[in-house]
């Protein structure tokens, strides 16, 4: 496992892609074949089910250490890793093991249904037969995820860079349906699987948020502008009679949303739309906040189908009846889209999304202005003969969002993060007045520079109330100015209201905490309450 | 009995009257180190070890009143029997061991329980009430052996080279800087930044030698610099000279780097946890060595280790003290323990 430790070793300290691609091509280079099909399925999030319960860890590591369940959790909250943690805490090996990553996947594998015993017999072996670091490793192995950066696209670029093949055509093969055990690397990144794979979703083609004038377009007539949704980017693959429903984040969700299967069963051709999944109720959009009540489900209710019915918005059609038209423009694609959607008149709930006619570039404006009355988020601006790009690629389509609602808050919790900024406090929880107290209005994450995270660290660690446990209650004195989406009243929330993708504007060192917002100002900024 | 309080100003010795590495202004101060946390300005009359002499000097002028003694040779004063003993933390560190009327107390400043070949080991002593320092008090925190990190400094500088890049190692002037160099002394020429060179020639001054190095002077040659080592103050991180160096690839070397998320914090190349304190094992191998009767716990995770040492039976308060920020604020933000 040498060399994939000393892969990870160099992952995680460099935030440069290239060197990421760099390390991962010396990997691909020196490694058994079946430790490359690990490794890809390890950092494509395929991992198999966690052949050891975290608790068992943790339980095992303090028996051995004879540290006292305080200190171990104290130790946790300054690593932010559990897996981490254990690593570090353990005493130096006493002998060395040295196993392939394959071995070990396939040992992990087979320990999975054994009994508690065997695997504190199979696990404190381990650790003692481990470097940190490779114990380390080994932790991760086991369960949990690297954080170490590695996206998808990172990996099918050193893939590619191995392998002389096409990045796209990599990435097609490596999201596919595939299964470890019966297939080799090979096979895998000649796409042998996907020949045969109905389900296959194709890489979703992204935007960048708008970053010049609207005239610096060009004309109004050569883009396709429609209303921004907030809900889930998913792809509807019908093929051969099967239809698969994929989210953005390359999941199938298929079995959560019945009532699209069920309308799209009556559709006769076979296609690959792009879209977004909507909670849909009497032709109007209803909230995020709405839809999440219907996601990771195991079984959809029959009230839950009624009370948040779901629907969906096509976007863009990137197959038609076996033909993968991504490379053609985008009018093109539209026209089909119109002839295979309106066509199909049986469900309200399959719709086409609108296209906004305008023929000056200022009259979009009052557009975007409105556009979160009908809980939109803004604008999209599509070229319109633009190709079904893979990924994120600048200069054919465009987001145009609404400018985010702000309120003033104060910092009243703050926590330890996680991965890279498990050593600063970067995780804080916001409030606003409420009569003559404070209550708490959202959790942030972003928006700060590292600069600013270390000095509000400082500011923690000297104002902290609490001396243990990770999160520490400061002093209400740091004033921020929050971002968010979209607002909507919330009886889960003990202020009543929930707001969507809140953020970190900026800290407001001129205001004191005597400025910041009262509940009722923020209950002001919903538009529609239900 | 009661031999020291701790006050507002610092660390006081009640019949002798003076004070150990006070914070703020008073007329007698016992120096542990020459960090900038713990020899601060201002004092009428200072005390240290005598290969601290020449850095206090350096860092808090030339006219100061200051006066040194060697390890081990005691001095009375008011009564009470002072004396310093090794503290391994970094050249001229101290604990500094109270005598009076048979009590015993003493006071680490910091300190570092393994040997660096470079600075005089840390020695045990036995007291009655020991003062010690807790910046690693948590058991994540436990060093590799000297030789296995020199060792994995080494072949980082030597792949560095083979991929033609210049390997630069930020650690702080006083302590790191002088370790890294043993560290990498023969391995190819080190080039040190002014503060470090400054720092250099007063240690010398004072008659120790230290491995060869040569100054890096703001209008450097870019190909002499090529593949070889640099050493610079953490606060150069992201620094215009930084940025000079050619083809760099640049180490943080701090206890702090031992975590991953601390490693990854900065846009750095490597980080290395070459601590000058000492690691959790040695903070309870020290406390225990001292066979002490109640067991003070100044900065770094004083309620954490003050609340594990009273659970093994040994009685502990932790002390709040202004220490563990300024050498490490001051001249970076890297090297700032945000674990309280």
């Amino acid at each position: 496992m040498k060399h994939f430790s000393d892969l990870i070793s160099a992952i995680e300290i460099t935030n440069k892609t290239n060197a990421k691609i760099d390390a991962l091509l010396d990997y691909l280079t020196i490694a058994p074949n079946s430790d490359k099909l690990w490794l890809i399925t390890l950092f494509t999030g395929k991992r198999p089910p966690r052949p050891v319960k975290t608790t068992l860890m943790r339980q095992w590591c303090m028996e051995i250490t004879g540290y006292p369940e305080w200190l171990f959790l104290e130790s946790y909250s300054s690593v932010g890793d559990l897996g981490e943690t254990i690593a570090l805490m353990l005493p130096d090996p006493t002998h060395q093991i040295e196993k392939s990553l394959t071995d070990w996947m396939n040992e992990l594998l087979a320990l999975k249904p054994k009994s508690d015993a065997v695997k504190k017999e199979y696990v404190l072996h381990a650790w003692s037969g481990l470097e940190m670091q490779e114990r380390l490793i080994f932790n991760k192995l086991i369960g949990g995820s690297f954080r170490i950066g590695v996206s998808k696209k990172t990996l099918v670029n050193a893939l590619s860079k191995y392998s002389g093949i096409d990045a796209n055509q990599l990435m097609h093969s490596i999201i596919g349906n595939w299964d470890i055990n019966s297939i080799s690397f090979e096979d895998l990144l000649n796409g042998e699987h996907i020949n045969y794979d109905n389900s296959k979703p194709y890489p979703f083609c992204l935007a960048y948020a708008l970053e010049k004038e609207l005239p610096d377009l060009g004309t109004p007539h050569q883009w396709q502008v429609e209303y921004k949704w907030d809900g889930i980017r998913g792809q509807i693959v019908k093929r051969n009679g099967e239809i698969f429903i994929w989210s953005r984040g390359e999941e199938l969700v298929t079995s959560q949303f019945p009532e699209l299967i069920a309308s799209m069963e009556s559709f006769k051709e076979d296609f690959v739309i792009d879209g977004e999944i909507l909670a849909l109720k009497d032709n109007a959009v209803l909230l995020f906040n709405d839809l999440q009540k219907r996601l990771n489900r195991k079984n959809v209710s029959k009230k839950m189908l009624e009370e948040i019915p779901v629907g969906f918005y096509g976007y863009d059609l990137l197959e038609w009846n076996g033909e993968d038209i991504r490379s053609k423009p985008l009018s093109y694609r539209r026209q089909l889209l119109e002839v295979l959607l309106k066509s199909n008149l049986n469900d309200d709930n399959i719709v086409i999304s609108e296209i906004i006619e305008f023929n000056a570039w200022r009259e979009l404006d009052a557009v975007r202005n409105s556009a979160r009355e009908f809980n939109s988020e803004g604008l999209m601006l599509k070229q319109k003969n633009s190709p079904y790009h893979t990924g994120r690629k600048k200069g054919d389509w465009w987001k145009w969002k609404v400018d985010p609602l702000t309120i003033d808050a104060v910092m009243i919790y703050a926590q330890k993060g996680s991965g890279r900024r498990s050593s600063k406090y970067t995780d804080y929880t916001f409030a606003v007045k409420k009569d003559d107290g404070l209550v708490t209005v959202a959790k942030a994450y972003s928006g700060l520079t590292d600069v600013e995270i270390t000095e509000i660290s400082r500011f923690v660690n000297k104002n902290a109330i609490e001396k243990f446990g990770p999160v520490r209650t400061v002093k209400p004195e740091l004033v921020f100015e929050i971002a968010f989406e979209g607002i909507a009243l919330s009886n889960r929330h003990k202020s009543g209201v929930a707001l969507r993708f809140p953020r970190i504007l900026r800290w407001r060192r001129d205001k004191t905490v005597a400025e910041i917002d009262t509940i009722e100002q923020v209950k002001l900024l919903i538009t529609n309450p239900n | 009995m009661k031999l020291v309080k701790f006050t507002k100003k610092g660390i006081y010795c009640i019949p002798g009257k003076f004070y150990l590495d006070p914070w703020l202004p008073v007329d007698y101060a016992i120096i542990s180190h020459g960090h900038a946390d713990h020899a601060r300005s201002g004092m009428k009359y200072y005390l240290c070890q005598t290969d601290s002499k020449a850095i206090l000097k350096h860092r808090l002028g030339a006219n100061i009143h200051i006066e040194s003694l060697n390890y081990n040779q005691p001095k009375m004063i008011n009564g009470v029997q002072v004396s310093f003993f090794p503290a391994g933390h970094v050249i001229g560190s101290a604990q500094i061991r109270l005598e009076y009327k048979g009590f015993v107390v003493v006071f680490t400043g910091d300190y570092k329980v393994k040997n660096d070949y470079l600075t005089v080991p840390f020695e045990p002593i036995k007291c009655h009430e020991f003062i010690t320092e807790s910046t690693f008090g948590l058991p994540i925190y436990n060093w590799l052996p000297e030789a296995q990190l020199q060792q994995q400094m080494q072949d980082w500088v030597i792949k560095n080279q083979s991929h033609n890049r210049t390997s630069v190692f930020l650690g702080y002037s006083l302590g790191k800087a002088q370790r890294i160099m043993k560290m990498m002394e023969h391995v190819d020429q080190i080039y040190v930044h002014s503060a470090i060179h400054n720092l250099n020639n007063a240690i010398e001054g004072s008659g120790i030698s230290l491995p060869k190095t040569e100054l890096l002077t703001y209008d450097f040659k870019k190909e002499a610099l090529q593949n070889k080592i640099v050493i610079m103050p953490p606060g150069l991180l992201g620094s215009k000279l930084l940025k000079k160096v050619p083809n760099a690839a640049t180490a943080i070397c701090s206890g702090w780097m031992q975590i991953r998320g601390n490693r990854r914090w900065q846009a750095v190349d490597a980080g290395f946890a070459v601590s000058d304190h000492a690691d959790w094992n040695g903070l309870l191998a020290a406390v225990k060595a001292t066979e002490a009767e109640k067991v003070y716990v100044t900065h770094g995770s004083q309620a954490t280790f003050s609340k594990y040492l009273n659970e093994i039976g040994i009685p502990s308060a932790e002390v709040k003290t202004e220490y563990g920020t300024e050498e490490e604020e001051k001249e970076v933000a890297t090297e700032k323990p945000v674990s309280s």
